[in-house]
């Protein structure tokens, strides 16, 4: 199925990007207290899914328990009018070892 | 609290847990009973859902709002590192999947928002439970506790006894949540007992930082005492006396008024020397855990930190550079112009930090813990060196690497030292380029090679809690094995005065820093095998230091000649005890 650039603009499809957690000691509270506070600074609807499991971007629960340690690969979508540069700011983060090391 | 003359006539029952916090103090028992967990379920119609969820969205507000001030309480007590969980707590109190499930579930199940409450966050709770990180799991606790906290609120009750206590007394439970001992009164509480925790866990650092009694680990104490109980607690021991005997009380008693009259009279000893009668100066320096500990020395009259111990600095996140320059700095800027040895971070064995995911081991004490954690992770370990060199600018900081088993570690740590340098200069940062740099003796095969590590170092600091349990084959957490626990024993004196004699052969110092340099009998022998100076935790440098102003060094030789000669711990031990009850008779009252 290809998504035009516009329903893409519109928010009407979903953007996906695959995101490899860098930090040593994956998402434990902070960094997911982090993630949360990132990415409700956009209105998209955010998810995270790691081996199958799928939860809320928003949700500080949801992100610890998909257990995302250094090296694993989450896939990260958004989907909203924000939506590519909500990924932006997440993979920023993520890159940023969310300035833990 | 409901008095209980029932229990008058009750035998005295002794517990036994971890002192984690010292001080002998008794009171009544307040304890926290577990809380009524069971939540009422009724059936609301589709009309009374709105409702309910305005209910809970003022249930949200109001606990908000007891958060935050919680948090405020707490980062003005005891800093912002141990308020940092509630900024935790508010992101979970409004986490959207639960917010979003708990309104579906109330419009298709039509069941009480309580009830709601309870099912939603406990399935959370739950799944946080059984994830195998260690850490994550926990923040089950977290989840629990918040949950606790609306469903409080919803019932309009006040959110927790402990904030309410009417009289001074000694807080009995099974385990204390973040919530609960923030939200204490702390002029109400005398000690603390608990069944669970451990010396690093929430309770005990609270206890520490409020300065009162506490032991936990106890199993089962908040089964075994009643309200209103009156209970004798000695942090020191990790001992609690439930209704203890008239004898108890008064035995107690004459060591609580024998203590405040000799710490009264070692307070006027605090600026001055740690020298023996006949003029032999032996510097005293303070073990520490966290920055604030550097006040407790300076005001003990400690000459400096003989060891800080940063691993507690790591217990809840891992801080930035920045954040451990400023707590080393703390410290250097504190005690200056004495000395700060800062050893860098001693986790495994007995210290779990489980955010550093380290995996399980079979026998940490001899696993992958301390500088073997470190130089497995160069980029880690260099992080902490680096703040440390920050912090050295006043020239009066000394590193010191923990758990040395073999001079190949010290060699590689010395360059892992050198390039942090490098980097610092790159940076144009200053620090000490003059830093000294020592390591823990605590290993028999590093005792045995000191002089194979010697030319690396410029001292030498003897872990003696380690180094007994390593020598002996001891474990000293397994109270199995306790009696054979012997800090005299043979073997111990030699692989001290071998390491002391190497070092003074190459030039260096050895000093130490385990429990033996805190016990008032064991001085006399340490300062007799030719140490040059002893660390030991804050409160305890006034006795020691008094055990050294009493003593005279000639004597001090003659213990150590005697105990080197002797082939019996007991023997030893025997010795030490005779010469304190002649030379300092109060001090042995004290510690027997």
């Amino acid at each position: 199925m290809s998504t035009s650039i516009s329903e893409v603009k519109e928010g009407i499809a979903p953007l996906t990007r695959a995101l490899t957690i860098q930090n040593r000691f994956g998402i434990h509270a902070r960094p997911a207290a982090l993630f949360v506070k990132t990415a409700n600074r956009f209105q998209s609807d955010i998810s995270v899914e790691k081996d199958g499991q799928r939860v809320s971007g928003k949700s500080i629960i949801g992100l610890m328990t998909i257990e995302g340690y250094q090296g694993a690969i989450l896939q990260v979508t958004a989907t909203g009018p924000d939506a590519s540069e909500a990924l932006d700011a997440i993979e920023d983060l993520i890159q940023q070892k969310f300035f833990e090391d | 609290m409901d008095p209980q003359p029932s229990n008058a006539a009750a035998a005295e029952l002794e517990l036994k847990g971890v002192g984690v916090s010292p001080g002998i103090i008794s009171g009544p028992a307040f304890v926290l009973a577990p809380e009524d967990e069971s939540v009422v379920v009724r059936d609301i119609r589709p009309a009374d859902v709105p409702h309910e969820l305005q209910r809970y969205e003022q249930a949200l507000v109001a606990t908000r709002q007891q958060i935050r001030d919680l948090q405020h309480r707490m980062t003005e007590s005891l800093g912002k590192e141990s308020a940092e969980i509630f900024e935790a707590h508010l992101l979970m109190l409004e986490d959207r999947a639960i917010y979003d499930e708990i309104v579906r579930m109330l419009q298709h199940e039509l069941k009480n928002i309580e009830y709601v409450l309870h099912e939603v966050t406990n399935r959370y709770a739950q799944a946080l439970h059984d994830l195998q990180d260690e850490y994550l799991s926990e923040r089950a606790v977290d989840v629990r506790d918040i949950a606790r906290r609306l469903l409080h609120n919803l019932a309009g009750r006040s959110s927790s006894a402990l904030s309410e206590l009417a009289e001074p007394c000694i807080i009995i439970a099974h385990d204390l949540s973040p919530t609960e001992t923030a939200g204490l009164n702390k002029s109400k509480v005398l000690a603390f007992a608990t069944d669970l925790g451990s010396p690093t866990s929430h309770t005990a650092i609270m206890a520490r930082a409020l300065g009162i009694p506490a032991v936990v680990g106890m199993h089962d104490v908040s089964l075994r005492v009643t309200a209103g109980d009156p209970v004798l607690v000695d942090g020191q021991h990790g001992l609690v006396f439930v209704r203890p005997v008239a004898e108890r009380i008064e035995r107690y008693e004459r060591k609580r008024k024998a203590h405040a009259a000799i710490r009264l009279r070692l307070g006027e000893l605090r600026d001055q020397a740690a020298m023996t009668r006949d003029g032999y100066n032996l510097p005293l320096a303070a073990n520490i855990e966290l920055p604030a500990d550097a006040d407790t020395a300076v005001l003990n009259g400690a000459d400096g930190i003989g060891l800080f111990r940063t691993e507690f600095l790591f217990l809840n996140n891992v801080p930035s550079e920045d954040e451990q320059t400023e707590a080393y700095l703390q410290v250097a800027r504190r005690v200056a112009p004495a000395t700060t040895i800062i050893r860098t971070m001693d986790i495994g064995g007995d210290k779990f930090i489980s955010h550093l995911k380290m995996p399980q081991q079979v026998n940490p004490f001899m696993g992958w813990r301390a500088i073997r954690f470190c130089l497995a992770q160069p980029e880690f370990f260099k992080m902490q060196l680096r703040a440390i060199l920050r912090a050295s600018t006043l020239k009066n900081v000394k590193i010191m690497y923990p758990m040395i088993s073999n001079v190949k570690e010290v060699i590689e740590a010395n360059r892992l030292l050198a390039e942090a340098k490098n980097e610092l200069t790159a940076r144009g940062e200053p620090y000490d380029e003059n830093i000294e740099v020592g390591v823990m003796i605590e290993v028999p095969s590093a005792a045995l090679t000191a002089d194979l590590i010697a030319p690396h170092v410029r001292f030498f600091s003897i872990g003696t809690n380690d180094l007994v349990q390593y020598t002996l084959a001891v474990d000293r957490v397994n109270e199995l094995v306790t009696d054979l626990y012997e800090p005299t024993h043979p073997a111990i004196i030699k692989l001290i005065k071998h390491t002391i004699d190497v070092s003074h052969d190459h030039g260096i110092w050895t000093g130490v820093c385990g429990e033996m340099a805190a016990n008032p009998m064991l001085v006399p022998l340490l300062v007799g095998l030719g140490v040059d100076e002893l660390s030991v935790n804050a409160p305890g440098v006034p006795l020691v230091k008094d055990v050294i102003r009493s003593l005279r060094y000639s004597q001090a030789e003659e213990l150590g000649q005697a105990a080197l000669r002797s082939g019996s711990a007991d023997e030893v031990l025997h010795n030490c005890h005779t010469l304190l009850a002649q030379i300092a008779p109060e001090i042995l009252e004290l510690v027997e």
